[in-house]
């Protein structure tokens, strides 16, 4: 761990609806600079815990720190210091992109207002649509309107909940451009994502499922903490083959791409045994792979439900 | 093509549509509760709670003669059903007062030495004063006074009185109704507009506002922000409370030079109790906005609330028509107050003295809701 103060350092942190615990225990710590990625299937508790970062809702128990300001006591000094973009689009629909600005900049007390503005429109390449309604904005754009308010008040820290789901993968590309931008300009971001390539993006990744924190780390920690064996076979008619390798014992994953099944399990000797007659077969192209994220996940989610 | 059609329509794919349709009906309570209980309200409160010939109006007597002709008038009167005797009064100044007040709706005076005079044939007057502020409260029984005042005469006189009973009426009633002498209903409708214009914009447009910016997720964002609740409140509130002091401004104007409505009393004095009212509405609009999940919930509870507030203020109809029950009801409703003190203030020229008993009950209503409002907007979304 590095001696400079973390943006965020929470111990603990608890959180239950009408006796259902949706945050567990949860324990973690956010560099400066750093992009960190939250995964989890839906209901896991990332929103939850985003919300309780920005001070949307109180935790039930835990502590915690956020860019220096207790997370209990301190919301009104963290909140202008933090960026929040909720999983909806939640400005305006029925003012333009000006105006949505414009009225951010105001709540949050930007000096030189029109400047402020003009100067995140002219940067997040909205000005075509400065007098359009936001309502009227396509998906990619109405995402990237959301970020630029997010930005005026030049925030250290931004808390994304899932900010690119829905929007295409151009759009996608281009606002992962700007994270980066914006984290080599000091900007911390905490963002949570449902897609594998976001997370490999991310400079260290948290997976969380039902309220508990799984595992945390790069993504080659991760990966190789998980202690997975991948072998990919390519060939005609693999979904046939799919349903024979899934009932073999040492075989906890079996996933089609396209040709291609990955076939994953944590026991290597076990599962080269068990695959080894089908390779013997010569109508198989088989070979050992590295083992991704997405594995990783699903391994540690079935791991969870068993 | 009608052949065709019915071969097209499909039994199953119609029974699907009506399953769902009932399922959708019961998950949403409040178009359920809405179903139900509008249907019950409107059948009590037209069914029981309105009445177009409003009886037992609270009458004063200021008798300056107690003589049996005089007595048996007063008598009469109190047995035709229209008029309830409240108290006697002493003097003209408390009659007119109590009539100002809107304690009473009429008041009786019957002149000194009535039964002598009238007995010598001089055809003395009986004058019935009235607060025809709401000419549909008084004109029936205006209309009955005068034949109950001749039967019960008739009555007496009897035996060697009874040629009194030929030719002209042995009394002449005289009728001054106050406020409204022409009867015309729109004295009485145009200022209770306002009123009602304000429930509606205030109840409605409140909740609906509140409830908007969290239907469409945009209070999620404000409140990230380091906006302050109460900052929220006042700045979404105060635009529509603009806009209520606008709608009364035109209704007043209109009033005044449209409808001719006499504006005789203090309209500074109006503006500045209206703000209670205002706030009184407010309360309510953003209790619904808490209590609705979108708005089309919060549409409906203001509904709710709005319909009593035109049937049992006394707007549409006559308030001392309906039964004590209704009135209860109707007495708890800022609107009933603010009617009050609107039609006092502009058509009887009420200073702040008369209108105070109706402010308190705002006021009541103001604070009680308020609390239950303030006590359900939390900070936080949890």
């Amino acid at each position: 761990m590095s001696d400079v103060a973390p943006v965020i350092a929470v111990e603990g942190l608890t959180k239950s609806f009408a006796g259902k615990v949706v945050v567990n225990n949860l324990s973690l710590r956010v560099e400066p600079g750093e992009i960190y990625g939250f995964l989890g299937p839906n209901g896991s508790g990332k929103t939850t815990f985003i919300r309780m970062l920005c001070g949307l809702l109180r935790p039930d128990s835990g502590s915690g720190v956020c860019l220096g300001h207790d997370l209990l006591t301190e919301s009104d000094q963290i909140k202008p210091q933090i960026g929040y973009m909720a999983q909806r689009f939640s400005l305006y629909e029925d003012l333009s992109v000006r105006e949505n600005l414009d009225f951010m900049a105001q709540i949050y007390g930007v000096k030189d207002r029109r400047q402020a503005v003009d100067a995140t429109i002219e940067r997040m390449a909205l000005t075509p649509f400065t007098h359009q309604l936001a309502g009227t904005l396509s998906g990619g754009w109405k995402q990237r309107l959301a970020l630029s308010a997010c930005l005026l008040h030049q925030p250290k820290l931004l808390l994304l909940d899932e900010p690119t789901a829905g929007v295409d993968p151009k759009a996608r590309r281009d606002f992962w451009d700007d994270v980066y931008r914006l984290a080599a300009e000091g900007i911390s971001a905490l963002i949570s994502t449902h897609y594998m390539d976001e997370a490999e993006r991310c400079h260290r990744l948290a997976y969380l499922a039902y309220g508990d924190l799984l595992v945390s780390g790069t993504a080659e920690e991760i990966v190789a903490d998980a202690g997975l064996t991948t072998w990919s076979v390519t060939g005609q008619r693999t979904h046939e083959l799919a349903v024979q390798l899934d009932r073999l014992p040492g075989v906890e994953q079996v996933v089609p791409f396209g040709n291609t099944l990955h076939v994953s399990g944590h026991d290597a000797q076990q599962l080269a045994a068990s695959l080894r007659p089908f390779q013997e077969k010569n109508d198989y192209r088989w070979e050992q792979t590295a083992t991704n994220l997405e594995e990783v996940f699903i391994s540690l989610m079935q791991g969870r439900e068993a | 093509m009608k052949s065709k059609l019915f071969h097209t329509f499909s039994f199953r794919r119609f029974w699907a549509m009506v399953g769902k349709e009932f399922v959708q009906m019961r998950r949403d309570r409040v178009t359920f509760a809405m179903m139900i209980g509008i249907p019950i309200m409107q059948l009590v409160l037209f069914g029981f709670a309105i009445n177009g010939d409003p009886r037992q109006l609270p009458t004063a007597v200021l008798s300056a003669d107690h003589g049996v002709y005089a007595r048996s008038i007063v008598a009469a009167m109190q047995n035709s059903d229209y008029f309830r005797l409240v108290q006697p009064v002493a003097s003209e100044a408390e009659a007119a007062r109590l009539i100002e007040l809107g304690e009473v709706q009429f008041v009786l005076s019957i002149p000194e030495q009535f039964s002598r005079r009238l007995l010598r044939g001089e055809h003395p007057a009986l004058l019935l004063t009235a607060d025809a502020t709401d000419p549909a409260a008084t004109s029936n029984a205006l209309a009955a006074f005068k034949i109950v005042a001749e039967a019960a005469l008739a009555r007496d006189l009897d035996g060697p009185l009874r040629h009194m009973r030929r030719g002209k009426a042995p009394v002449e009633v005289i009728v001054h109704p106050r406020f409204n002498p022409e009867a015309i209903t729109q004295y009485n409708i145009v200022p209770g507009l306002m009123g009602v214009v304000l429930t509606m914009t205030l109840v409605i447009i409140t909740a609906l506002a509140i409830t908007r910016e969290r239907e469409r997720g945009t209070m999620e964002n404000l409140l990230s922000t380091p906006v302050r609740p109460l900052e929220v409140m006042v700045g979404k509130i105060i635009p529509y409370i603009v806009v209520g002091y606008l709608q009364m401004g035109f209704i007043l104007i209109a009033a005044h030079f449209l409808f001719h409505v006499p504006l005789v009393g203090s309209v500074l004095l109006l503006l500045a109790v209206s703000l209670l009212f205002i706030a009184a509405n407010l309360s309510v609009g953003i209790t619904f906005s808490t209590l609705a999940r979108n708005q089309l919930q919060a549409m409906q509870m203001a509904f709710f609330f709005f319909l009593p507030s035109i049937l049992l203020s006394g707007f549409m109809f006559p308030f001392r028509g309906m039964p004590v029950w209704a009135q209860r009801i109707g007495e708890v409703l800022p609107l009933t107050h603010y009617l009050r003190v609107v039609r006092g203030i502009l058509l009887k020229g009420n200073g702040l003295g008369e209108i105070g008993p109706e402010l308190w009950p705002m006021a009541l209503f103001l604070l009680v809701v308020l609390s239950i409002g303030l006590k359900r907007f939390r900070r936080t979304l949890d």
